[in-house]
């Protein structure tokens, strides 16, 4: 096993590194707040490349390799687990979906786009009653001459409200449930379209999470990504790399937790000396980081398969599940080392605690992945 | 877990008040981070602001298993209710109670007693959190009053009470033994409120800094004796811990009740969440601890009524059931999934409410440094 990154590798982690603490770390907790990302600091990101990472350079893209990404996704999230999340969907749900299993006029019209920052991507498979049972959704596309009929509620769509394109999942065969699910790209302003309320959630605030609604909405035929009937698939495996990346944001987290307690200990000075001379608190920061250290190297095995193309299902999903519930451990902890100050929005641990927490639900809760790493243990 | 008929009738009545009156308001007084006026006079009607003083001073004389179980069941649908309720019995009427002069008694504690003024308990300060003992406010003896400098920072209805006890030091040379207590009024010269603080959670509740800049404070307003201030609010907070335990309970069993409910009408793979044994394993766990959580409140709120030692087992409950507290609420989030997260569903509060209880009077790692000394005794 090669614990060794490339020199390209570090130095695309360091830029990101950089980035990430001089632009978005003395943000996050306004971005908390104010519950939004600023619409500039987008453009400012895809002039770095940053949204279009995983893109081939024909497309605009910056080409990164996956374990790259990754790097980038886990500096990212040290400083602004929201707007990571914002990134993660963009390039590794809606960019990749298209590049991947996209017609080459799709990726001609809306890569480069994408990649520039001129739309911004976002990805709906969830749906109020199709939560870790994804597989029975209600939104309906009934082929309709050169169109498919649209008509459903999706619900928790990451970048709601500011994405221009969407990356949808349907049924174009509703008798067949699963297997007759497809993939549609939509075009925000289409007519039955409609962008819901801003969801308002414990944590990674800034992100823009929205319900949407299709009500009779005409979709063009050329929109179907892949194969008619053969979405769930293209979701399926989306979500290995969407995993990844959760885990990425949940060891992103926990890192800048531990950091935080870190420094915090040493200068907190309680019964006349620092706590960091307590062995309860030394012993705290020893497990804290040893359990960071495990998911990290959980997330990139995962990484490291799936840029290496072999099938990653089972370690993508052991990888999320670990590093989420490590993450949650982390930041208790972290907030626990700051005492009453933890509990107050003025400390940035107060900020990781709510957002970890979201690290166990989304991309298929703990429970959906437990399901998956079962049922590969089951099969072999 | 069996109660003998005069607590169980007394929880149902608090839990249909609570439920009908307070948990309405318990969402908009989290997300406008505003204090529950509205519900604390309701509260108080109901005679729960003077549930520790006895009915010569104006309270309802409520023993401890009553007390606590009040503090659950408000705790169960508003932490924030909750805390505003604790803080006022245990840490201002309490000390008032145990320590105080019969004269300061009769002046005090009825309009405590009947909720017609707030009281808060200033001891915490920016250097002096887990050692408590820390304290650098100071009181000097001028005449025939204390003058009083310093600051008390993350106190529990600062702004919205009208009566507090607070510690300074008195005497530099003997240390803890130096530390004394005193009643303060709201609007004596001196003494200000500072900015109320931004929380993660029990929002509605008040919290506050307090600074004194020579503030002259009568000597009649010394609570107790000078020199006895650490020996009091260790006794205090002995007592308010119990409380903080049976608010993390309610929080917990507030949020199972919810997660249960939710699990029976929630449908995925074609069933309710309730047929799958990972969901069942998780409620049977949940519903476990809380069992035993509420024991050990229960039997540390019993050693209290029968006036025996209960310094570990305050300690214990309170840490214990804390800590079952998050487990619990942070599960019903998962129970919950993505609803659980968002701020439209009820239990991603609990779970920022609950945190509180492992920090608020006494960090876990405190009641860890008091259990361990009492095994040493």
């Amino acid at each position: 096993m090669d614990f060794e990154f490339t020199e390209d590798q570090k130095m695309i982690k360091e830029a990101a590194r950089e980035f990430a603490s001089e632009k978005l770390a003395p943000k996050a907790q306004e971005f908390d707040e104010k519950e939004e990302l600023p619409k500039e600091l987008y453009k400012e990101l895809a002039d770095l490349g940053y949204l279009g990472m995983l893109m081939p350079e024909e497309y605009g893209g910056s080409g990164l390799d996956f374990i790259s990404y990754i790097l980038t996704m886990e500096e990212f999230s040290k400083a602004c687990a929201a707007l990571m999340i914002s990134l993660s969907v963009h390039n590794s749900l809606v960019s990749d979906s298209i590049f991947k299993y996209g017609t080459e006029e799709q990726k001609k019209k809306y890569l480069p786009k994408l990649t520039r920052g001129e739309i911004i991507g976002a990805y709906s498979l969830t749906e109020p009653q199709a939560g870790t049972d994804a597989g029975s959704l209600k939104t309906t596309a009934l082929s309709k001459g050169e169109h498919y009929l649209v008509n459903g509620t999706k619900t928790f769509v990451t970048n709601g409200g500011i994405a221009d394109l969407f990356v949808l999942f349907v049924l174009t065969n509703p008798e067949a449930k699963s297997k007759g699910i497809s993939c549609l790209l939509v075009e925000k302003g289409l007519k039955g379209f409609n962008i819901g309320a801003k969801e308002k959630k414990m944590g990674i605030r800034g992100s823009d999470t929205r319900e949407i609604s299709f009500e009779d909405c005409l979709v063009p035929k050329v929109n179907l990504i892949g194969e008619e009937n053969k979405g769930f698939r293209i979701a399926l495996e989306l979500l290995d790399s969407g995993r990844i990346g959760v885990g990425a944001q949940s060891v992103g987290i926990a890192q800048s937790a531990l950091d935080e307690a870190l420094k915090y200990s040493k200068e907190r000075v309680q019964f006349g000396q620092p706590i960091c001379n307590f062995q309860a608190i030394q012993f705290k920061l020893a497990n804290m980081a040893t359990q960071i250290e495990a998911a990290r190297l959980l997330v990139y095995r995962a990484a490291w398969l799936r840029q290496n193309k072999i099938r990653c299902s089972k370690e993508a999903s052991m990888a999320k599940l670990f590093a989420s519930e490590i993450a949650n451990y982390v930041v208790n902890e972290a907030v626990q080392i700051h005492g009453g100050y933890g509990y107050m929005k003025e400390y940035a641990v107060e900020r990781y605690f709510r957002d970890a927490r979201v690290t166990e639900i989304y991309e298929g809760t703990s429970e959906a992945q437990r399901m998956v790493i079962s049922r590969d243990l089951l099969k072999s | 877990m069996y109660l003998d008929k005069k607590y169980s009738d007394f929880r149902n009545k608090i839990r249909e008040f609570a439920e009908k009156e307070i948990e309405p308001k318990a969402k908009e007084i989290d997300e406008k981070a505003e204090f529950p006026f509205e519900n604390i006079t309701k509260v108080a009607n109901l005679g729960l602001l003077g549930m520790v003083a006895p009915p010569e001073y104006g309270g309802t004389g409520m023993d401890t298993l009553k007390y606590v179980i009040a503090v659950e069941e408000l705790s169960r649908v508003c932490g924030s209710t909750g805390i505003t309720v604790a803080a006022h019995n245990s840490l201002a009427i309490c000390p008032l109670y145990l320590f105080g002069n019969e004269e300061q008694k009769k002046k005090y504690i009825p309009h405590l007693a009947k909720g017609e003024k707030l009281g808060a308990f200033g001891l915490t300060e920016p250097n002096a959190g887990s050692d408590a003992g820390g304290t650098k406010t100071t009181a000097v003896l001028d005449g025939d009053s204390y003058i009083i400098n310093g600051s008390k920072c993350f106190i529990t209805n600062a702004s919205v009470a009208e009566t507090f006890i607070i510690t300074a030091v008195t005497d530099k040379t003997k240390g803890t033994r130096g530390i004394s207590s005193f009643i303060l009024e709201k609007g004596m010269k001196g003494f200000s409120v500072g900015k109320k603080e931004t929380k993660m959670g029990i929002r509605g509740s008040d919290t506050a800094t307090l600074h004194f800049e020579d503030l002259k404070v009568p000597r009649e307003n010394l609570l107790g004796k000078e020199g006895e201030g650490f020996k009091q609010f260790l006794i205090t907070l002995d007592g308010g811990r119990i409380s903080i335990g049976a608010m993390a309970l309610g929080i917990a069993q507030g949020a199972f009740d919810k997660a249960l409910r939710y699990a029976k009408e929630r449908v995925q793979f074609e069933k309710p969440l309730i047929e799958f044994q990972a969901i069942q394993f998780k409620l049977a766990d949940m519903a476990t601890q809380i069992e035993a959580a509420r024991h050990l409140i229960y039997h540390s709120a019993f050693l209290e009524d029968r006036g025996e030692k209960y310094v570990k087992e305050s300690a214990m409950a309170k840490l214990f059931a804390s800590e079952v507290g998050r487990f619990v609420t942070y599960q019903a989030i998962q129970i919950f999934g993505g609803y659980g997260y968002s701020r439209d569903y009820p239990v991603e509060r609990y779970l920022r409410d609950l945190k509180l209880c492992e920090i608020g009077e006494g960090t876990s790692e405190i009641q860890r440094l008091v259990i361990f000394r009492e095994l040493m005794k």
